[in-house]
């Protein structure tokens, strides 16, 4: 799966974690995010990978990756084995996010999620004017071969909290690599000029 | 078994009480090391050889004069990197490399042991092989590293001695010999004990070898060691030297020639007695059971960073068995990393040039020994 990571993102994932904390990141890709987490925060760091290329990268760095597929494989792990659980930009492409959410916040403390908001201003507008699926930078695929099958915006993700009963903690919107809150007066704002959804939240 | 040189050897003076009730002691260690222990003491790695192999991990073994079982894995600059890690190989107890085993007189009797040999275990061979650590006068190894019966050695190992290791990497292994595993192995022992040269098991006395029976046993368990798809690949129909089928019972197609070959090269090397004990060790294996049916028990206390290997095409250990022992490492919140290989070479993958298996040996090892380990649990 592509992942577009912003430097930013990095960093705002970084700030909502506490120093020395246990850390599960699932979809960990080339394992990026976990060194700037284990260089920045010390973080304890595990991480879960789908792609057994990916998984050799993260060993060639020394990290702890283990191969496997989040939506059967994070069933391992005890309850509360971390206290958080990353989960970056890959919602969209499990068969049932439902599931994925549920088994992030019995595995972790709390979880971040982050989302790329398909109710940004350009998707909205490619499909206005141009009548096909949207392809942007940071959704590149076609729809045939899209890994991401369960697309959402950042309003989308607020109301899945209330329908599945999950606590939002702290929602962020990264717009032009600047990070602002996202509250209920603002949303809308947000989640037309939101690039990325940032939630830390809790059972 | 004829005398062989070249063969360092520990014994053991400590007595041993084996899972069978016996105690022994004075016993043969047979061992090999490469590279070299730094002042430090901290760069050993220990590795448990297969069911068939010995303490002649790479270069040239001096018995059979053909290259070692691990020469793709071990040596200058391979994964295991002898110019900066001191690896120590024993010959498993039970077995025919030097180590006390069935071939060795029984010192009451006179007689070689043959069958009157007890029954040893993959704890014995694992308790017995922890005095190297003590010979070396090594205080932590820096990792316990094997393949198929070598990872269930590496998990007993652990399990025994929880603080004795930095790392492991149990590879195609399982915590727990299956129905099928079980199945191959007693048909390797009716084999040989089918053969009339056996004798039940005292042909040491008769100067005879039940050759025969052994190789049959070689070929059959080879077969297991290979996948489908690799074994058509390499051989599929072709035929050994000749046009067309003869019509009869000789070795028509390559893939009964090489077999055969198999089972004759092998005997020339390995004690038909040693691979009853040796079989049976692994059909014992259950670290489940000696922890009641929770694996996680057996790795409660360790802080050992894991590392576990399974191979896709592997049939004999596969992956779902790998798996299992990882999801047990998790429940307790070891560090543990996991990958499956892509290979067509089945549970023989471990052995040969699989690049993608070796970098990932290497990477684990070398990534592991610079960095201080986090020795934390999740």
């Amino acid at each position: 799966m592509q992942k577009k990571f912003m430097k930013p993102e990095y960093k705002i994932i970084s700030d909502l974690i506490e120093k020395d904390a246990k850390v599960l990141d699932v979809g960990c890709d080339d394992g990026t995010l976990m060194e700037f987490l284990k260089t920045n925060k010390n973080a304890n760091i595990r991480g879960i990978e789908i792609s057994k290329e990916k998984v050799q990268i993260c060993i060639a760095k020394g990290l702890t990756v283990i191969e496997g597929n989040a939506e059967f494989d994070l069933k391992q792990f005890p309850n509360n084995s971390f206290e958080y659980v990353v989960l970056g930009q890959t919602l969209q492409a499990f068969i049932n996010p439902e599931t994925v959410i549920r088994e992030l916040l019995r595995v972790g403390n709390k979880a971040i999620v982050t989302i790329p908001n398909f109710g940004h201003w350009k998707v909205r507008l490619n499909l206005l004017f141009k009548g096909t699926m949207p392809i942007t930078n940071s959704l590149p695929h076609d729809w045939y071969n899209t890994p991401n099958i369960h697309m959402c915006t950042i309003k989308d993700f607020v109301r899945f909290s209330k329908i599945i009963n999950f606590k939002i903690f702290k929602s962020l919107a990264l717009i032009n690599e600047n990070v602002s809150d996202i509250n209920n007066s603002n949303l809308i704002f947000k989640n037309l000029f939101g690039e990325l959804g940032i939630f830390l939240i809790e059972k | 078994m004829n005398i062989k040189q070249n063969i360092k050897t520990l014994i053991v003076e400590k007595p041993l009480k084996l899972d069978c009730g016996q105690t022994i002691n004075n016993f043969p260690l047979a061992y090999e090391t490469y590279g070299s222990l730094n002042n430090e003491k901290d760069n050993a790695i220990l590795v448990f050889h297969a069911l068939t192999g010995d303490q002649f991990v790479t270069g040239i073994n001096p018995v059979t004069k053909k290259d070692g079982w691990w020469s793709y894995a071990v040596g200058s600059g391979k994964s295991i990197d002898t110019d900066k890690y001191f690896v120590i190989c024993a010959n498993v107890i039970g077995g025919c490399m030097g180590s006390f085993g069935p071939s060795h007189e029984n010192p009451k009797t006179k007689k070689i042991y043959g069958t009157d040999f007890p029954v040893i275990t993959i704890n014995d061979m694992v308790n017995a092989q922890i005095n190297l650590l003590d010979f070396f006068g090594i205080k932590k190894l820096f990792s316990v590293v094997g393949g198929s019966m070598g990872g269930m050695q590496v998990l007993q190992f652990i399990s025994n001695y929880p603080d004795k290791a930095k790392t492991a990497i149990p590879i195609a292994c399982t915590s727990s010999h299956s129905a099928q595993n079980i199945a191959f192995n007693e048909l390797g022992r009716q084999a040989i004990a089918a053969d009339h040269n056996w004798s039940d098991g005292d042909y040491n006395s008769k100067n005879i070898v039940p050759d025969k029976g052994l190789a049959v046993a070689r070929m059959a368990a080879h077969i297991t060691y290979l996948s489908k798809k690799g074994l058509q690949e390499k051989f599929g129909r072709k035929l050994q030297e000749r046009d067309d089928l003869k019509f009869g019972f000789d070795a028509d197609f390559q893939i009964e020639s090489y077999l055969r070959y198999q089972g004759s090269v092998f005997v020339d090397r390995f004690d038909a007695n040693s691979y009853l004990y040796i079989t049976r060790a692994m059909d014992y294996f259950d670290l489940v059971k000696q922890f009641n049916g929770n694996l996680s028990d057996a790795f409660k206390n360790t802080k050992a960073k894991f590392f576990i290997i399974s191979f896709t095409s592997d049939w004999l250990y596969p992956t779902q068995e790998n798996k299992d022992i990882v999801i047990a490492l998790n429940a307790v919140g070891a560090n543990v990393g996991f990958v499956e290989i892509e290979s067509d070479k089945g549970h023989d993958s471990f052995l040969l040039n699989v690049p993608d298996f070796l970098k990932a040996l290497k990477n684990f090892l070398d990534k592991s020994y610079a960095e201080k380990i986090h020795e934390t649990r999740i």
